[in-house]
């Protein structure tokens, strides 16, 4: 037995003495926030995501009503093996009750895996895959903020509607592009448009031109961008240069987020259509916290990633006041029996297989000329109503579904 | 439709010149790699940090000085150039003598603090920057559409590989510094102050990463791993053409785009293989590239 281990003892057989029943009255809890710090996700969550739970925390008036609540956090690098081993070692040695955050889906469902084996609260925020939700549910495990369904659906179900009936894909050539596709030409089809073709980019890419060149010459209606993050900005960049836009075509990114249109400038990204769950500038509520948030975290507005981590963890705070117990299974209970309402999601409620409904946008990057300042990136073209936003739930293969 | 092996002549001719294009920043980007290596014997894997740096400087003496771009294609590569010959004096200057391998793990090293700096400053999504006015827009050329930017891009480029080789080729000063990769002590023998023309070499070569940093700006995502994802491709037409070969690494650069181009076309998905498979094949073939002098 190594030291370590030995002090681990120590600090165990300690705490369960301090943990004792005299002291019973608060709820002590820890909440991890496990999310990418440093590689290409770091910027939608990150420290960002970090400073909304202390946000959700400070608002929900934690500490005055008796629950105490301490926030960690750690960087997975994308990495499913590391990501497991933090999850493992919060739950196990720091006593960590829930975690947030958590992009890049193949991490997701490591952490989901391992939260149900724990009898632990897991509340996504940043992760996509549908299957978190679907085939691999798990009673455990909430995604709060969008799934690449809900992506799909709401941009290119709205863009055949306005007459985006042929569709050109630009895919990134693993697993998540291609489902993003797969998703989005079933809604594509299902809305009566067609797929004229598609092209698998190697991932990740610097140069999208041969390909721009090629959906060019495809004269379909829509150019569909099946890719995120780097790979989303290049090809939108290039598109710009090329002008696809100009030339009548519609660009559409199926996964973007405001952090994007960020680095891409509205010169580069006017005109492109794009889903998200949350804007600041959606009315008072967005508006008050995302000031509040950028006053905080460098002046940058808030991603629907980071305001999901914030509702999620309110969400959460607000079972275990009305519980006075941070029971794993009778929180998550209680979490999804009550709807949920907060300042930025509005109203919703979570489903039995984890899935938070509440409204989507599709939104327009504005021109250069409509914006009046920084962050005044998105125009609001439609509102997706909860009920319409989601994957229905009998058709997600989730087993936790009953008939 | 006229067409060349099932493909479109249109299509071909379009994916060709693009390839050129994509060919423009392997050729500069190797070219100082070439350089670098022929005359120090140091594999720079700080090659991309170095083009990174270039694009970040032209974004920051807009955002910061409101200089623009015609500004930064001259400003940044002096700026990052001062900035690598700082790095030779100071560092690789002092593992003059010891294996090859050390100055690549130091530059490596280097690199990844640099990125690691931008990234804590800056975050990972990239900066905005647009196209200079001036070269804005698109041109058709009755089989493609060409943005003027990307005309300009290909010409500068082969302007500056061409002057980087008859620099080299046919001056005195190229004269000197290809004594000095030949034999150094000899060399300094005659009188030439070697350090001092080691120490401008990778000031030069770390100058043409930044230019093509700044060239790549406008059409590229300006962020801290831009470099990273560029150079293994850029070792890859070194190797190609021919460790520290100038006239290998551009003919090299601009064929490696032009095949990466006509793979796009056929088969997309191997795209990003198609260059290590000719890599693998030259070495079979050709064990010290297109152009190198096997020794």
């Amino acid at each position: 037995m190594g030291v370590a281990n030995r002090v681990a003892a120590l600090a165990l057989a300690l705490a369960a003495f301090t943990g004792g029943p005299g002291q019973a009255a608060d709820v002590k809890i820890k909440v991890g926030v496990l999310n990418d710090r440093s590689g290409i996700y770091a910027d939608l969550g990150g420290e960002g995501s970090v400073e909304a739970a202390r946000m959700a925390v400070e608002d929900f008036k934690a500490a005055d009503k008796g629950i105490m609540v301490d926030i960690v956090s750690a960087d997975h690098q994308n990495k499913p093996d590391i990501g497991a081993n933090i999850a493992r070692q919060w739950y196990d040695q720091d006593g960590v009750d829930v975690i947030l955050d958590v992009p890049t889906s193949s991490v997701a469902l490591a952490v989901s895996q391992i939260t149900r084996e724990k009898n632990k609260v897991f509340i996504d925020s940043g992760a996509g895959a549908a299957d978190i939700t679907g085939k691999q549910c798990s009673p455990n495990t909430i995604l709060w903020t969008y799934d690449t369904y809900a992506l799909a659906k709401g941009t290119a179900g709205a863009m055949v509607k306005n007459g985006g009936k042929s569709w050109f894909f630009l895919t990134a050539d693993y697993v998540f592009g291609h489902s993003l596709q797969k998703d989005a030409a079933a809604i594509v089809t299902a809305a009566g448009g067609t797929v004229v073709d598609s092209v698998n980019v190697p991932f990740p890419a610097t140069d999208f031109s041969s390909f721009l060149l090629q959906a060019q010459a495809s004269h379909a209606d829509v150019v569909g961008l099946a890719n995120a993050g780097g790979d989303t900005v290049n090809a939108i960049k290039q598109a710009s240069e090329f002008g696809l836009t100009q030339g009548g075509q519609k660009l559409a990114g199926l996964l973007v987020f405001i952090s994007d249109v960020n680095a891409l400038g509205l010169e580069a990204a006017q005109g492109l259509n794009l889903t998200e769950a949350f804007y600041w500038d959606l009315n008072d509520g967005t508006r008050e916290w995302s000031k509040r948030f950028a006053a905080r975290h460098g002046g940058k507005m808030p991603t629907m990633v980071q305001a999901g981590v914030y509702a999620g963890l309110l969400h959460y705070l607000k079972a275990v006041d009305a519980l006075k117990s941070k029971d794993a299974a009778a929180v998550l209970a209680k979490m999804k029996a009550t709807p949920t309402d907060d300042p930025l999601f509005g109203r919703g409620s979570i489903r039995v297989d984890g899935r938070t409904l509440h409204d989507m946008y599709l939104f327009q990057v504005k021109t250069p000329s409509e914006s009046k300042g920084p962050w005044d990136y998105y125009k609001l073209i439609q509102t997706v109503p909860a009920a319409d936003a989601f994957r229905p739930l009998g058709e997600g293969g989730c087993p936790l579904v009953k008939g | 439709m006229h067409s060349i092996f099932g493909i479109p002549t249109p299509a071909l001719f379009g994916q060709l010149l693009l390839g050129l294009i994509n060919g423009a920043f392997y050729a500069m980007l190797s070219l100082g790699l070439a350089v670098i290596f022929g005359l120090l014997n140091v594999v720079n894997f700080s090659h991309g940090a170095f083009y990174m740096l270039g694009a970040f400087t032209g974004w920051l003496l807009l955002a910061g000085l409101g200089l623009g771009y015609w500004w930064a294609l001259l400003l940044s590569p002096l700026i990052v150039g001062v900035l690598g010959m700082a790095v030779e004096r100071l560092l690789l200057a002092r593992l003059k003598g010891l294996d090859p391998l050390y100055g690549l793990l130091l530059t490596f090293g280097l690199a990844l603090i640099i990125q690691g700096v931008f990234r804590n400053i800056f975050g990972v999504s990239g900066l905005p920057y647009g196209v200079p006015s001036q070269l804005a827009g698109a041109r058709n050329l009755g089989f493609m559409i060409l943005p003027n930017y990307r005309g300009w891009v290909i010409g500068l480029s082969l302007l500056v590989c061409l002057a980087t080789w008859l620099g080299i080729e046919k001056t005195r000063l190229g004269a000197t510094l290809r004594a000095a990769t030949e034999n150094a002590t000899l060399t300094e023998a005659f009188g030439i102050n070697v350090p001092r023309l080691v120490t401008l070499t990778y000031g030069f070569g770390t100058a043409l990463a930044a230019l093509a940093g700044v060239l790549a700006a406008p059409i590229y995502s300006v962020n801290p791993n831009m470099g990273a994802d560029l150079i293994i491709t850029v070792f890859v037409v070194v190797v190609i053409g021919g460790m520290g070969s100038i006239l290998g690494s551009i003919v090299t650069g601009f064929g490696l785009g032009l095949a990466e181009g006509l793979t796009r076309l056929v088969y997309p998905a191997g795209s990003a293989t198609v260059v290590f498979v000719i890599m693998i094949v030259v070495l079979l073939v050709k064990p010290a590239g297109l152009f190198g002098r096997s020794t």
